[in-house]
């Protein structure tokens, strides 16, 4: 490892790191900032988590017994976007930091004042957001899409909102662009991009999509603060605009915005299921080649969440027939799982039985998306808990669960311990049925009629509401064994070898365990690259 | 405090029961379904419903039965050995596209055909515009100019006020119930033309299969027909977020003979207008516009 | 680990800088200029903490790139930095069309969708029927309220070829002279290379500088604001964007001016000035497309 001249001589030293709040406040390690991602993804995931078991709270019976219905609204607003942009985006970039140097044999990233700049951004821009619920008015209750002139109501917080988006925006912007950078440019010599593992892909192909709709969406806030402050008509039909063109742009960044949330689930899933099976991905191309078909599809099916406002039926068939495109690669994908499966030799540790859990209920919940394209259809599930149920179960048991499995698989080479199995699997029986009695009866509720974002109900719909509220605090309160599991993983966990899982593959596993503070600092050896199309 | 506790524990029994709860008339556990409705429209979107549902089931039964397959037979913990030499099979991936293409298609048809019927607003019999209003709607006759607002009902209004102490299961279609139904004849076509004053909302009934936004600054049109001899009341919600009382903009839709119709029409002409809103300016006349199909967009 | 090394594609290390306070610095910037915009738009306060915020990030940008330059010319960044950094300004540039995209797509929305709709057009006669009687779809056009500051609600507009015209001319010129300062660099013509690049950001302040004398005359004299329906909206809010990319461009290329005064850049390694040239060429083809689409058709 010596026979290279170094320019700097800092850098021999391997595991020297800073100490102190520096090591935080100044971070350039990929490691460290991808850490102080997961911790405030994972505070974030309780915050939003404590507003969700307010909404349930409330919804636990008919007649209001807790909040005020506009303090309901807040709290459903709040909850999303705390989940959305506070939870599961920054637990993607954590995961990105910690494991795409370590995946593509480079030092670090590859812009690292930047990847730290990235990060401190976010606790600055939900300090905007939060404190919105301090200011006279109260929080944002518009609903996570802001639609206006609802939005336009709002009272002190309207522009602290905004504000908070934009840096949320500009944060996702500049990581997105480490993640590309540093995957098209610091690949280990030799190692073409099919040789990749698909976590890699699927982020590069997240990394586009955020730097393509983040934008637009820093753009349509912008719009409705001059709406707001500055008398232009974007959103106003007096002036010659229109509400639903604010519908139009939010939807061209948010459906998008949907796959950002799960293509990294696709990658993180696809690496565990092959470890466990101890047999290769199947179909590793064809895997790649459906994340971009649906990352490129993403882009044109946007107004399948409109097709209530009055568009033209040429619109509404369009928007109609390429949503349900998106189920082919999808498709392709969830086969390509199973035939992985086929012929392995399957053991359950948790990171398994959590992407397990993913392959079921994601699934489930892209059958009802599938179901929510049919526009006719539509007309009865939009706006209702039909749809509440269809986006939790793609994004609690799809998204947040492969995080999860992740942080439980990527452990052991992070921090050198091992986590409780038996912890690990208490934590994943008690969400996998929290989640289901929690998200399954809001099928029911929404198909029987209950509109979404009410605080209160008509008594046909206590019985099942009542259902989910029990699964709401089952599901919530086993997070905290997530906690205990890891809390206990790091202080005392069982010493961890270099590759934990007997089926790991790929330079993620070629390091020692702990993983060295500077991951490769010495390109890896060709004959440990993984193979082309593996 | 007692009643909540006797609640958790109906609805712990009810879930260990499971479903033999659910053949009770109106019991919450239940409503399971989308309702069938009392429209053509309605009909027909419940059947697309069951369809692509049941294709879901059966895409389900196939892929949840090969994951649970694999997962049996290729346990670790049996001895099982891998293949690592199966990384792919082009005429795998074929099959596993084109099915599911040829089913989307067969979904695709009938759903499309119904759009189409959804859309074609032609021949509309009886002109109504809805206004949405936080957090009342006003409904407007055009061609009869007879016009009025329609809110929650005082029973549900006192009910739902924060900890207002009174038990809403006491309270007959409890936040389901307004002062002054919509009154609308069967086996008409009606066409609403939704609006709005301040924010979105959304009008929806779901027993007449539609839902469309009222929407402020444009008109959009929406329509029904209810089968003969469905006469009866219907019950819906605003499904738009429109601020605080989103929850409590209940729409209620009586359904009445054509004879009766023409009764409560006459009736409204005579009896003293109620209280005509400052906002909604004069009743807008069309004079008949139903008689021609709109151009399409 | 290996120790023995394939192929490489350089023969040093890849600079990974230690602990630096800029980010930091830079997150309380924005946070404290953002806080401020907040409380001066809700007026609780006066602007003082947004101006504060203002030269907290003046204060970033020039600290930050100081420490960048400084180590660029101490020879710290290799080959494959140095890609890194262009890939990252490529794709920043990417998310900025993207965020004009936004903007323009507003535009064409107003006018080949929701104009027409309003005036009536298309599936939406109702509109015309029931709200904008006297409202035909036109462009420009202020809104059925003919939204604006003149009490007639009149306004006239800027014709393409006049200013915007020769606008146009100065943006492609600079893009030209920019391009003769290139080649020039690369084929180590120094003096022609500071005098096309001074040339180019003299142009490029002399569009900001008509621009605000267009923006003025629009103000006093065309009736035409931010406020003058969707039409003032679209037009200040594409041109205003770009006017403000246009302005940082201008300094950027006024740096690297500085920069080569003081000798920086070679032949070969001059990735600093080609992320301005970047930029630049980027500003002028969002300009053409503003002037197409905004003036012009
Ligand atoms: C991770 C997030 C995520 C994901 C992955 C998806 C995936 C999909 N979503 Fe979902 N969606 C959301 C998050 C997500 N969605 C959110 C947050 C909302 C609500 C936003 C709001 O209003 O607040 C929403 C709302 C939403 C709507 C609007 C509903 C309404 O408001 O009325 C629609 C309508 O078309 C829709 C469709 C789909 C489809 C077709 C998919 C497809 O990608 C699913 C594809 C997958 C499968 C189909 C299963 C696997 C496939 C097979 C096994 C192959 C064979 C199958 C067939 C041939 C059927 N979604
Ligand atoms: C990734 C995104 C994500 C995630 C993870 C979740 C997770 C959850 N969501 Fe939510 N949700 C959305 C995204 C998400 N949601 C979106 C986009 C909307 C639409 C918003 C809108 O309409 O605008 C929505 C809306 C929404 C609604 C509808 C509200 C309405 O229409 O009015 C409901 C109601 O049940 C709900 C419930 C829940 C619950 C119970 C969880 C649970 O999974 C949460 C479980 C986690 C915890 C509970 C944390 C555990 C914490 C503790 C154990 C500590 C306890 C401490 C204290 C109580 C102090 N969510
Ligand atoms: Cu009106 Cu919701
Ligand atoms: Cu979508």
């Amino acid at each position: 490892m010596a026979n290279t001249a170094h320019a700097d001589h800092a850098h021999d030293h391997h595991d020297h790191k800073p100490h102190g709040l520096k090591r935080w406040l100044y971070a350039t390690n990929h490691k460290d900032i991808g850490t102080m991602y997961l911790v405030f993804a994972c505070i974030m995931f309780f915050g939003g988590g404590a507003m969700a078991l307010v909404i349930r709270a409330e919804l636990f019976q008919p007649g209001l017994q807790f909040v005020d219905p506009s303090f309901f609204n807040s709290m459903t607003t709040m909850h999303a976007l705390l989940m959305i942009f506070g939870g599961v985006m920054p637990a993607w970039t954590g995961l990105a930091n910690w494991m795409v140097p370590m995946q593509v044999g480079a030092p670090d990233m590859a812009l690292p004042r930047l990847n730290n700049f990235s990060f401190w951004l976010l606790p600055f821009a939900f300090t905007l957001l939060l404190g919105t619920l301090f200011v006279p008015g109260g929080a944002p209750a518009g609903g996570w899409t802001l639609y206006p002139p609802l939005v336009l109501q709002g009272g002190d917080s309207f522009p602290f909102t905004i504000f908070a988006i934009h840096l949320m925006g500009i944060s996702s912007i500049l990581g997105a662009i480490n993640v590309v950078v540093t995957i098209l440019n610091m690949r280990a010599p030799g190692m073409g991009l099919l040789q990749m593992p698909l976590f890699c892909w699927t982020w590069l192909i997240t990394a586009y999509l955020l730097i393509a709709v983040m934008p637009v969406l820093a753009g349509a806030v912008t719009m409705l603060l001059t709406d707001h402050f500055f008398g232009t008509t974007f959103f106003t039909a007096s002036g010659g605009g229109d509400p639903v063109m604010f519908q139009h742009i939010f939807w061209f960044f948010g459906h998008p915005e949907v796959y950002i949330l799960i293509l990294p689930a696709f990658g993180v899933v696809s690496e565990i299921i092959p470890t466990f099976s101890r047999k290769p991905l199947f179909g590793y191309e064809s895997m790649v080649y459906a994340t971009a078909s649906i990352a490129f599809l993403s882009f044109i099916v946007w107004a399948h969440h409109m097709f209530t406002v009055g568009m033209p039926l040429a619109g509404q068939l369009f928007f109609m027939l390429s949503t349900m495109l998106i189920a082919i690669p999808t498709g392709v994908k969830v086969f390509n799982w199973c035939a992985t499966m086929w012929k392995g030799s399957i053991s359950f540790e948790t990171p398994m039985l959590f992407a397990l859990a993913f392959l079921f209920l994601f699934t489930i919940g892209g059958f009802s998306g599938l179901m929510l394209a049919i526009a006719p259809a539509d007309f009865q599930y939009h706006d209702t808990y039909f749809v509440v149920a269809h986006f939790h179960y793609v994004l609690v048991p799809g998204a947040v669960f492969s995080i999860m499995a992740g942080v439980y698989y990527w452990l052991p080479k992070w921090c050198g311990r091992m986590y409780n199995e038996r912890l690990g699997k208490a934590h994943f029986w008690l969400s996998v049925i929290g989640v289901n009695v929690l998200f399954f009866p809001q099928h029911f509720l929404g198909l029987a009629g209950m509109p979404r974002r009410i605080p209160d109900y008509s008594t046909q719909f206590a019985d099942w509401n009542m259902v989910s509220s029990i699964g709401a605090f089952i599901f919530g309160f086993s997070q905290l064994l997530f906690v205990a599991a890891i809390w206990n993983a790091v202080r005392s966990g069982e010493k961890a070898p270099q590759r934990p899982w007997e089926g790991a593959t790929g330079l993620d596993w070629e390091l020692p365990t702990p993983a060295p503070y500077h991951s490769w600092e010495t390109p890896p050896a060709a004959n440990i690259l993984p193979k082309p199309g593996h | 405090m007692s009643t909540k506790f006797r609640n958790v524990l109906r609805s712990l029994a009810a879930l260990t029961l499971g479903t033999t709860t659910s053949l009770t008339a109106h019991a919450g556990f239940g409503d399971l379904n989308m309702t069938r409705g009392v429209t053509e429209i309605s009909e027909n979107i419940y059947s697309l419903h069951m369809t692509i549902f049941w294709w879901c089931v059966a895409i389900a039964f196939f892929v949840f039965g090969w994951m649970i397959w694999s997962l049996v037979a290729f346990r670790h913990s049996q001895g099982a050995k891998p293949d690592t030499q199966m990384t792919h099979s082009t005429k795998a991936e074929i099959i596993w596209t084109v099915i599911p293409v040829v089913i989307l298609v067969i979904m695709a048809v009938p759903a499309a055909r119904s759009l189409i019927a959804i859309e074609d607003t032609s021949n509309s019999e009886l002109s109504i515009k809805v206004t949405g209003y936080q957090w009342k709607w006003q409904y407007d006759y055009l061609d009869e100019k007879v016009s009025f607002f329609s809110t929650l009902d005082r029973t549900s209004n006192e009910t739902r006020q924060l900890q207002s102490g009174k038990d809403p299961r006491a309270v007959e279609n409890y936040l389901l119930d307004v002062d002054k139904p919509l009154v609308v004849p069967e086996d008409t076509k009606v066409r609403l033309l939704l609006t709005s004053q301040d924010v979105i909302h959304a009008w929806w009934v779901p027993a007449f299969g539609l839902k469309k936004d009222a929407i402020p600054g444009t008109v959009n049109e929406m329509w029904f027909k209810v089968k003969t001899g469905k006469t009866g009341v219907y019950r819906g919600q605003c499904v738009e977020l429109c601020g605080r009382d989103h929850g409590f903009m209940p729409i209620v839709v009586k359904v009445v003979t054509k004879d009766e119709f023409k009764a409560f029409v006459a009736a409204q002409k005579s009896a003293p207008p109620a209280s005509a809103p400052a906002a909604s300016g004069a009743a807008p006349t069309v004079a008949s516009a139903g008689a021609g199909t709109p151009p399409r967009g | 680990m290996a120790t023995t090394h394939a192929s490489h594609h350089h023969d040093d290390k890849y600079y990974v800088p230690h602990d630096s306070h800029w980010p930091i610095y830079g997150s309380v910037s924005l946070f404290t200029l953002m806080l401020g915009l907040c409380g001066w738009l809700n007026e609780w306060y006066g602007p003082y903490v947004f101006v504060a915020g203002l030269l907290m990030v003046v204060g970033l940008f020039v600290g930050w790139f100081n420490v960048v330059i400084g180590e660029n010319q101490k020879g710290m960044y290799n080959t494959q930095v140095d890609q890194s950094f262009r890939m990252g300004m490529m794709w920043f540039i990417f998310s900025e069309v993207m965020f004009f995209a936004a903007f323009f797509g507003a535009l064409f929305y107003a006018r080949q969708l929701s104009v027409p709709w309003l005036g009536g057009e298309g599936a939406k006669m109702f509109n015309k029927l029931l709200l904008y009687k006297d409202f035909d779809n036109a462009w420009p056009t202020n809104g059925p309220a003919r939204v604006g500051p003149r009490d007639d609600g009149s306004f006239e507009v800027i014709p393409a070829f006049g200013l915007p015209a020769i606008n146009t001319a100065i943006l492609l010129l600079s893009g030209v002279t920019i391009t003769i300062a290139h080649h020039a660099l690369k084929e180590g013509k120094r003096s022609i290379l500071n005098i096309f690049l001074a040339a180019t950001f003299l142009l490029g302040f002399l569009f900001v500088y008509l621009q605000a004398k267009e923006y003025s005359h629009a103000y006093t004299e065309l009736g035409l604001k931010l406020s003058t329906g969707i039409y003032g909206s679209t037009f200040f809010m594409l041109t205003g964007f770009h006017g403000m990319h246009v302005t940082l461009g201008a300094i950027m290329l006024l740096v690297i001016w500085l920069r080569t005064m003081n000798g920086h850049f070679t032949p070969q390694r001059h990735f600093g000035f080609e992320a301005v040239a970047w930029y630049w060429h980027f500003v002028d083809v969002v300009w053409l497309g503003l002037f197409v689409f905004v003036y012009w058709v």
